[in-house]
């Protein structure tokens, strides 16, 4: 996990309002789908400081090693957008920096384990229920994070009839008494 | 596709009709199967109308497009007021009702669930009563709504193929001696029938069925309703109260359409079918100085009772992979727990089904609040996941019951309804064995890890306006006709006088077929 968190703030980068990083391409899936191994959100109410953070803090509350920064992202974007809202955006902008001011001023510059241990003392702020709970949906709710947690998504709308609803093979076949035929086929 | 134009419509101040409240299971099977008799029906529906084509293919945004989100309030200690304070249930507000939603598991009660209090005897705390109709009454209507739905295992219909998930179930639940395990009676098409698809397994179940292979009234009961000139659908229809004239007897419904302009339609009966909590937070609503505790109350049940199934899941990570996702989120069944038997510490029994989420649904609900390693690296097996829902009996309770919030109003300045539950000693019990039971298929089928998941809002909602013998022990008699007036009907589930372990729906279907039956008769005999 240490050597994961070096390795992205290697890629993780943030200037102006802008935060940029590279596909670790560690999740093979993902990077399939991807353009280019560059990302960039640009934000439009969070300064670039604090959408790093808040991009860290998800990984703190959240942490799927091997999950891209690039997934991480879309919850800043959300929670950036959810900024355009005074009171949304001040309860960032003051968790931050309480984040920040109990850590002796850049909880981002702390390691690993001494970031967790700020985390878990701020468990149930202001700031960190919005996280967690715009986390818990904009995380797993995207076509990233389908792929890299093995999930069909809308893909599944067309049926997986001759697509894999039965190919499991680790396990006895039914017996025909507790199953139905399959459509198409004589069994 | 389908018509939903109206072929008729009927004036506001026609009071020859009967308006029906709600178009889901009880109200929908209920209008067509009066239309199919001639009889003169308006259908009011909280929902908006939404064809089989604009389903989506996506948990949130579905969520957004069906579920019931008006503003709800709960109390008590179960877990969901916690979670979801404002969300007690989860079902659809859409023309169809939760029939668009559901996963279409279609079980007969068993006998012995008609008379739970003389089976169970006296279990403290609980407001037992047997029902006032038993199995043989209903059992004719069991076979028609079989047909009707086309319940696979029923009338020839073979059952649906197995999929993943269901393998791993099956195999666990061999593997542990049950005998009773198969891919259920489920209304959905194994086999092309009655102008319907053959399921082509999308897993998309809870976001509304695009093929058509799922039943619901939607595309089957409101159109062919439709279809005969006797009914009107209206949509966004938002039901306030419903009148009484002087003698006592229903004779309007007073609602809110699409515009939020007030409209009132007279009735000659009104049979209200809004699900458990809206059903009675209407009859509560409609109070007036003849009925200062609301309608068909004299009892004081109305709202009491209700009850939501004891729920909860099992999921299970394995070696290999299981992608549970795919096909039928209902795919099979273990009913070996299904029965009455005393000695496993608990009354009544549970059936052990197969669920499945996906992806942004298991993160929302696999353990609501929770953050960190163990929260994420349960989600990193989400690919190697079997799941398996447990739904059993819950005990009727008093205080389990939906009341007006008048701190609280909806868009319409109407009090909201709040939700109390607590669990009952025996909903623990048998919560606890099932837990047990289900850890130990998927272990028997080789799980490394097992994850008990508690309820989600309640999709089984049910007993608020209970049928009882006795009109002090209840709101409606066996045919869903209130004891206190007689043009005033009840068609949901909110009669269940007990909740009995199996999903709720067939019943629901049946009982509204034959409370159609009855209504035609007396409205034949000149009664109502």
């Amino acid at each position: 996990m240490l050597e994961q968190s070096m390795n992205r703030r290697r890629f993780l980068k943030a200037s102006g309002s802008t935060l940029t990083g590279t596909l670790a391409m560690t999740s093979m899936p993902i990077a399939i789908l991807a353009p280019s191994r560059a990302w960039a959100l640009e934000l439009q109410q969070l300064d670039a400081h604090q959408g790093e953070v808040l991009l860290t803090l998800t990984r703190h509350i959240f942490p799927h090693p091997t999950l891209e920064d690039a997934v991480y992202a879309l919850v800043v974007k959300d929670l950036d957008a959810a900024a355009s809202d005074p009171d949304v955006a001040e309860t960032m902008r003051s968790g931050i920096a309480a984040l920040d001011n109990r850590a002796g001023g850049d909880w981002l510059a702390l390691d690993e384990e001494q970031q967790a241990m700020h985390v878990r003392a701020i468990a149930g702020s202001d700031l960190f229920k919005k996280v967690q709970s715009t986390a818990v949906v904009s995380l797993y709710n995207n076509e990233m994070a389908f792929r890299h947690f093995g999930y069909g998504g809308e893909r599944g709308d067309a049926g997986y009839l001759s697509r894999g609803f039965n190919d499991l093979t680790w396990l006895p076949d039914l017996p025909a008494s507790a199953s139905g035929p399959v459509p198409g086929t004589n069994g | 596709m389908d018509n939903y134009d109206n072929q008729t419509t009927f004036a506001r101040d026609d009071d020859s009709v009967v308006v029906i409240i709600g178009s889901g299971a009880g109200g929908g099977t209920l209008a067509n199967e009066l239309a199919q008799k001639g009889i003169d029906a308006v259908v009011l529906e909280a929902g908006k109308l939404h064809t089989r084509g604009e389903f989506i293919a996506d948990e949130w945004a579905s969520f957004g497009q069906l579920a019931w989100l008006d503003n709800r309030t709960t109390s008590g200690t179960w877990r969901v007021a916690r979670d979801f304070p404002n969300l007690p249930s989860w079902i659809a507000k859409a023309v169809g009702g939760s029939t668009v939603h559901w996963a279409g598991a279609s079980l007969r009660f068993q006998p012995h669930e008609f008379r739970a209090a003389s089976e169970y005897g006296d279990i403290p705390g609980a407001n037992l009563l047997d029902w006032p109709i038993d199995y043989d009454d209903l059992a004719p209507y069991y076979d028609r709504a079989e047909d009707k739905m086309g319940v696979t295992r029923t009338n020839g219909i073979p059952g649906l193929p197995g999929n993943n998930n269901f393998k791993v179930m099956h195999a666990g639940a061999t593997a542990i001696g049950y005998k009773n395990c198969h891919t259920g009676n489920m209304a959905i098409n194994s086999v092309p029938r009655d102008g319907r698809a053959s399921c082509v397994q999308r897993g998309f179940c809870f976001q509304g069925c695009t093929t058509g292979a799922k039943w619901s009234t939607l595309y089957t009961e409101i159109p062919r309703a439709l279809a005969t000139g006797h009914v009107e659908l209206r949509p966004e229809s938002q039901v306030a109260s419903i009148e009484h004239d002087e003698q006592g007897r229903v004779h309007a419904v007073v609602y809110f359409d699409a515009d939020g302009r007030e409209q009132r339609q007279r009735a000659r009966a009104v049979a209200v079918a809004g699900n458990s909590i809206e059903t009675p937070r209407m009859l509560l609503n409609s109070a007036t100085s003849r009925f200062p505790d609301g309608l068909a109350n004299s009892s004081g049940q109305v709202g009491r009772n209700y009850m939501r199934h004891m729920t909860g899941s099992v999921y299970a990570s394995f070696d290999e992979p299981v992608h549970m996702y795919r096909g039928t989120t209902m795919a099979g069944i273990v009913q070996d727990e299904a029965h009455h038997d005393p000695s496993r510490g608990f009354a009544g029994g549970y059936e052990i089904e197969t669920v499945s989420l996906g992806l942004p649904f298991m993160a929302a609900f696999f353990d609501p609040g929770a953050w960190g390693r163990d929260f994420t690296e349960a989600m990193d097996q989400y690919a190697h996941m079997a799941g398996m829902w447990l739904v059993g009996e819950d005990m009727p309770q008093q205080r389990n019951r939906v009341t007006l919030n008048t701190d609280v109003k909806d868009a319409y300045g109407l009090p909201v309804p709040n939700v109390h539950y607590d669990d009952h000693p025996n909903d623990v019990a048998m919560r606890q064995h099932a837990f047990q039971q289900g850890t130990a298929i998927y272990e028997a089928a080789g799980a490394n890890k097992a994850y008990r998941t508690p309820p989600y809002p309640s999709t089984h909602n049910l007993g608020t306006c209970r049928m009882s013998t006795r009109a002090r022990d209840g709101v409606c008699n066996g045919y869903g006709q209130t004891h206190d007036i007689d043009n005033l009907f009840i068609s949901d589930g909110s009669q269940f006088t007990t909740s009995a372990a199996e999903n709720p729906t067939l019943t629901i279907v049946s009982l509204a077929i034959r409370q159609a039956d009855y209504i035609a008769r007396q409205m034949a005999d000149g009664a109502i």
